[in-house]
């Protein structure tokens, strides 16, 4: 029993930071950059605008997507699903 | 594949075809005569009386529904709830000025106000909501134990917000002001009444309904206009899609206008105008009196001569208006020279990311950036008056789908505020830049009036430059209807929309601060045998008083509405996210740890902002304390060092202290949904 929680636990917290990385990587580390990639053009836009202004906004909307389509599937796994 | 709707779905499509068809309603009569002054009563009236409606049809005596909404909110609304529990007046009327003032810089708001939530979804949603309390102390206090870490949690939760409640009723003043010309002061308590009505009699319950409905119409009240002025400008209803090439025709403007030589020389004025007052502030207190002798001189030539009383009077006044002592002369004459200083500059390129001339500057300018985002996503991830909003849907797994919805919702809003800023911008500099002043649309001489737009012709060629124009950045989203030649009516629904970002999120905070007092404070601390009766009372009482003295603050006028709001996000952030955090993801974090990082964070932050931000405090008479700042950071970024140090300081005290034992049932109800046994 404990060691099933634990389990649980574990691959909860691992998901958690890849996506916290994943978050990081495009919060801080392509703004970063965004005086270098300006050059690039895209949809009209120079990238790094359009990766502060657009971009970067819907990729976090895919991280919280997957992070609930995966926490489910991990609720499922260990019979933690609500109802 | 489409599921019926639920019965709160159809209430609330309802709700919306009923708008819509009230703002069709107001646009035929319009067209009949109807005066401005009217449609804008017309909104104001309509939108408050349907909150007071969902607030009246919610009200509640259930403690568990005035606190958390009785935990029965579905995903879908309780994100609905939060985006415009979240997106304040700051949001809505200022951001998109702030992007027009500062170009790319201005997108570290727009990537942290969204940012924030990834790490409400991965680090604290769900486990917030599988402890079942009622308020973010309340999280602490169980997790850790103890009332001392619950008052600290208080005081941080009540500072930040406080901060923020009034930033918000500023803006309802604001609002109200411009579009029925009332008096800001009756502004400010027409919005206190906003307020209450959505609050007082159902809490929770109450503000997360009408909070749905407030989202619906901001949204819409933000969307119309620039979709209209979008279709004027490209042909594309969408703003959002072709905005990038309007930014490039902003570009090459910008790139003819800044370097012509009328530009130029008005820039080399305003650099001549900085001087003059830097060298009256040097040789205070002479240069007063100088001044002073010379207009009294002026004035008696003009007596003895044959002049117009007219002329004479406003010498008079001119000379009545003169600072009063070298110290107030002091304080002006910085602030005309500061602003004179900013005209003088080259003005930056709209989309150059970390403008400057040389590499250190441009640096300076990405640290700043960097730093800002950090704050503010933080700082979004530990408002409590967010967090809470997660208390109340029914299960973890609605908690985490709700953080996805109201993302989704927040992010049609700041996805739009950029294109606000750059149509603004091609507005500016395709049809004011190089016009006669004479000739100037009609929206500038309405803004002039209010105070919001000045134009000073200081090389007097009766032709505008863009270094002669200053725009307060509240008139990008309020002016975009008359820009785009659209009927008052949308100016109507821009205010209502305003009005509702305001409101619904005076409500969160508020609830907040009531909560913290009557729930932490009072039953917890003082009397945890009082009866629900009387702990709703008390709370009902607190919310009154607490909005009222809201309310008196925001009259004052204090600050920016954005810098205000800012500050805010580091004082939360400094606070609860370092302890909240490791609470949740560290077993060995102590309750002496948790205290003494979030007492060291926030006073941290405080401290910085204090020294950077201010030279003195009258009131205390204590002056000449200001420091440079640390890195180049900006005060609004202060909480990146509070929440460095607050993160610091739990490792560093838990470390050095002993576990305590009592955490971990607690962490094992957290971490594991429902409770049920694995």
């Amino acid at each position: 029993m404990k060691g099933k929680r634990h389990l649980y636990w574990r691959k909860t917290r691992r998901l958690t930071f890849a996506l916290l990385l994943v978050w990081i990587s495009v919060t801080f580390g392509t703004t970063w950059f965004a005086r270098d990639i300006n050059q690039i053009v895209i949809f009209g836009f120079p990238l790094g605008f359009y990766m502060a202004a657009q971009g970067g906004l819907v990729l976090f909307l895919v991280i919280i997507w997957w992070y609930n389509r995966r926490m489910k599937k991990i609720d499922i796994e260990f019979g933690l699903e609500d109802e | 594949m489409l599921r019926p709707l639920t019965r709160l779905q159809r209430y609330y499509l309802y709700y919306t075809g009923g708008f819509l068809a009230f703002i069709g309603a107001l646009a035929v009569l319009e067209q009949h005569g109807m005066p401005p002054r009217w449609i804008g009563y017309a909104f104001l009236m309509f939108t408050i009386a349907m909150y007071a409606l969902i607030g009246i049809v919610s009200r509640t005596s259930d403690v568990s529904e005035y606190y958390v909404a009785g935990r029965r909110v579905p995903a879908f609304f309780n994100g609905m709830a939060t985006g415009a529990d979240w997106m304040s007046a700051a949001s809505f009327i200022g951001m998109a000025g702030t992007l027009y003032l500062s170009g790319f810089q201005g997108l570290a708001y727009v990537i942290g106000w969204t940012g924030g939530f990834v790490l409400v979804a991965l680090l604290l949603a769900p486990y917030l909501r599988r402890c079942e309390q009622y308020t973010i102390p309340d999280f602490l206090g169980a997790r850790y134990g103890g009332n001392s870490i619950r008052l600290v949690a208080v005081g941080a939760a009540i500072l930040a917000s406080f901060v923020y409640v009034v930033a918000q009723i500023y803006g309802v003043g604001v609002i109200t002001s411009r579009f029925v010309s009332l008096q800001f002061e009756i502004g400010v308590f027409v919005g206190l009444a906003g307020i209450l009505v959505c609050s007082f009699l159902g809490g929770m319950r109450a503000v997360t309904w009408t909070q749905v409905a407030q989202y619906l119409i901001l949204i819409v009240a933000y969307i119309t206009p620039v979709a209209i002025l979008s279709y004027n400008v490209t042909g594309n209803p969408i703003p959002q899609l072709v905005y990038g090439e309007v930014l490039q025709k902003v570009t090459h403007l910008e790139t003819r206008l800044f370097d012509s030589p009328a530009e130029v020389e008005v820039r080399q004025l305003f650099h001549e105008r900085a001087d003059v007052y830097a060298q009256k502030i040097m040789q205070l207190p002479q240069s007063l009196n100088n001044e002073r002798e010379q207009l009294s001189i002026q004035i008696n030539q003009l007596k003895a001569s044959d002049a117009q009383m007219r002329d004479i009077v406003a010498l008079e006044r001119q000379r009545r208006e003169l600072p009063h002592d070298p110290e107030q002369a002091k304080v002006r004459w910085e602030a005309a020279m500061f602003s004179a200083l900013e005209r003088s500059r080259k003005p930056i390129h709209h989309a150059e990311a970390f403008p400057g001339d040389t590499e250190a500057e441009q640096n300076i300018q990405r640290i700043n950036f960097l730093a800002l985002i950090f704050c503010l996503t933080v700082g979004t991830a530990a408002l409590p008056h967010v967090l809470v909003r997660y208390y109340t849907t029914p299960t973890v797994h609605e908690a985490r789908e709700s953080v996805f919805w109201s993302l989704l919702f927040i992010l049609l809003l700041y996805i739009t505020a950029p294109a606000y800023a750059v149509f603004a911008k091609h507005e500016v500099l395709s049809h004011l830049a190089e016009i006669p002043i004479a000739k100037l649309p009609g929206w500038v001489t309405a803004w002039t009036k209010v105070g919001l737009v000045s134009i000073e012709d200081i090389n007097l060629d009766g032709v505008l430059q863009l270094a002669e124009l200053s725009l307060n950045p509240d008139v990008i989203v309020l002016a975009t209807p008359e820009i785009a030649g659209m009927p008052y009516v949308i100016s109507g629904l821009v205010a209502a929309g305003g009005l509702a970002a305001a409101l619904s999120t005076a409500d969160g905070l508020l609830l907040t601060i009531t909560s913290a007092l009557s729930h932490d404070v009072y039953y917890r601390i003082i009397r945890p045998d009082a009866s629900t009766q009387f702990r709703l009372v008390i709370s009902k009482s607190l919310l009154l008083v607490v909005a009222v003295l809201a309310a008196t603050v925001a009259a004052e006028k204090p600050g920016t509405i954005l810098s205000m709001v800012a500050w805010a996000f580091s004082i939360a952030g400094s606070a609860f996210f370092p302890a909240l955090v490791l609470g949740i993801f560290w077993e060995r974090a102590t309750r002496k740890g948790a205290l003494a990082g979030m007492v060291v964070g926030v006073s941290l932050s405080l401290y910085y902002i204090l020294r950077v931000e201010f030279d003195s405090i009258p009131w205390l008479g204590i002056s000449g304390f200001g420091m440079d700042p640390w890195f180049q950071v900006q005060p609004t970024a202060a909480g990146l060092f509070g929440v460095v140090a607050g993160f610091a300081t739990i490792v560093v005290v838990s470390l050095m202290t002993q576990p305590e034992p009592g955490g971990e049932e607690f962490l094992t109800k957290i971490r594991l949904s429902n409770g049920k046994d694995a």
